[in-house]
């Protein structure tokens, strides 16, 4: 019997620009794991299985077992994951997950000394992009309350 | 006091790692003239590799980080309890914008980088479940996520203190001060005033 999931995701593949975001896709569970409908995966995640392996636009990542990533009941999220190399949070219980960037990605980025752009709210709810302020010298602050 | 460092010439940004009803008393009493924004989300902890408040990194014209993370104090309410005055690091931003001296090469931002690695990106994903199962009215199970994030990061304090005031514990309370006997999260950068107390 299929069910929602809420997955948390990064809407580009690094996390830049806006963030993370939710969706819902149809999922079952099984043992712990969870299956998700392979449209879904596609429709929310932008990856669809061809027959050269997972793909998203001109990228394909070959899949040595398929049978162990894909079944009736959909596609493993965890096996997927893994195969991404993303990190995954997921809550059977709850039927919720957060899929994360992955840390050899993340050390690209952080080599390449590109500064991530990203969107963020002030407290009047109107949104600043760090790329706005190109041309000028930032001074990036994070602080918080605690 | 950020409007006197550069005038033109410079453009802080501060992210709070919060959420808005945390940040909103400090934010409104500083009254900013520059963007201040809320990021309760941790995306600036993500993209950034943000592990400890406060850190400030420069970007130049380009876009491109010339000095990396460093924790430093725009102002010196702090100094007392951890031996950082505000005023030389305050010297060299104005320098920076003055004439570009203290923009670091290549190599030496990379040796002060702090590097992420699996179990640090699995924190975050587990911090980013709990959060949107805390801010879906599921406390019991975001208690969960935000212990795992924690034993998977034990010194990312963006992560395990700053998941306090969320979880109604108090953020200079004893969870902290047990959390700072483990060992405090320094980024891997000479400060410019080393100087501690006592």
């Amino acid at each position: 019997m299929a069910t929602e999931l809420a997955i948390v995701h990064a809407t580009s593949e690094d996390g830049s620009g806006q963030g993370f975001r939710t969706d819902s896709v149809k999922a079952t569970f099984d043992s712990g794991q969870a299956y998700v409908a392979p449209e879904d995966v596609g429709r929310v995640l932008g990856w669809s299985l061809r027959d050269e392996g997972l793909c998203r636009g001109d990228v394909c990542i070959p899949v040595r077992d398929r049978a162990a990533l894909v079944n009736d009941a959909g596609i493993d999220l965890i096996k997927l994951a893994e195969i991404l190399e993303r990190p995954l949070a997921l809550d059977v219980e709850e039927s919720a997950a957060a899929l994360g960037v992955a840390a050899g990605l993340r050390a690209r980025s952080m080599e390449s000394l590109a500064a991530p752009d990203f969107e963020l709210p002030d407290l009047t709810g109107r949104m600043h992009r760090l790329s706005d302020y190109r041309g000028k010298k930032v001074l990036l602050i994070a602080h918080a309350s605690w | 006091m950020y409007v006197e460092l550069g005038g033109e010439g410079l453009v802080p940004i501060a992210v709070a790692l919060d959420r808005a009803e945390d940040a909103r008393p400090f934010v409104e009493a500083a009254k900013p003239t520059h963007p201040s924004l809320i990021d309760s989300d941790h995306l600036l902890a993500e993209l950034y590799h943000v592990t400890n408040v406060p850190t400030m990194i420069w970007i130049d014209e380009a876009g491109t980080i010339c000095r990396p993370h460093d924790t430093q104090f725009g102002t010196d309410t702090f100094t007392a309890f951890h031996g950082k005055s505000s005023g030389p690091y305050l010297d060299m931003i104005r320098a920076w914008v003055r004439d570009g001296s203290g923009a670091m090469s290549r190599d030496e931002i990379l040796r002060r980088q702090p590097a992420p690695s699996e179990e640090s990106q699995l924190a975050r994903a587990e911090r980013a479940l709990a959060w949107w199962l805390h801010e879906h009215g599921r406390a019991a199970a975001a208690e969960r996520h935000f212990e795992r994030a924690g034993k998977l990061a034990p010194l990312d304090w963006t992560i395990r203190r700053g998941s306090l005031p969320i979880r109604g514990k108090d953020p200079f309370g004893d969870d902290f001060f047990a959390m700072a006997g483990e060992g405090v999260p320094e980024y891997p950068m000479e400060s410019v005033t080393p100087t501690k107390l006592g």
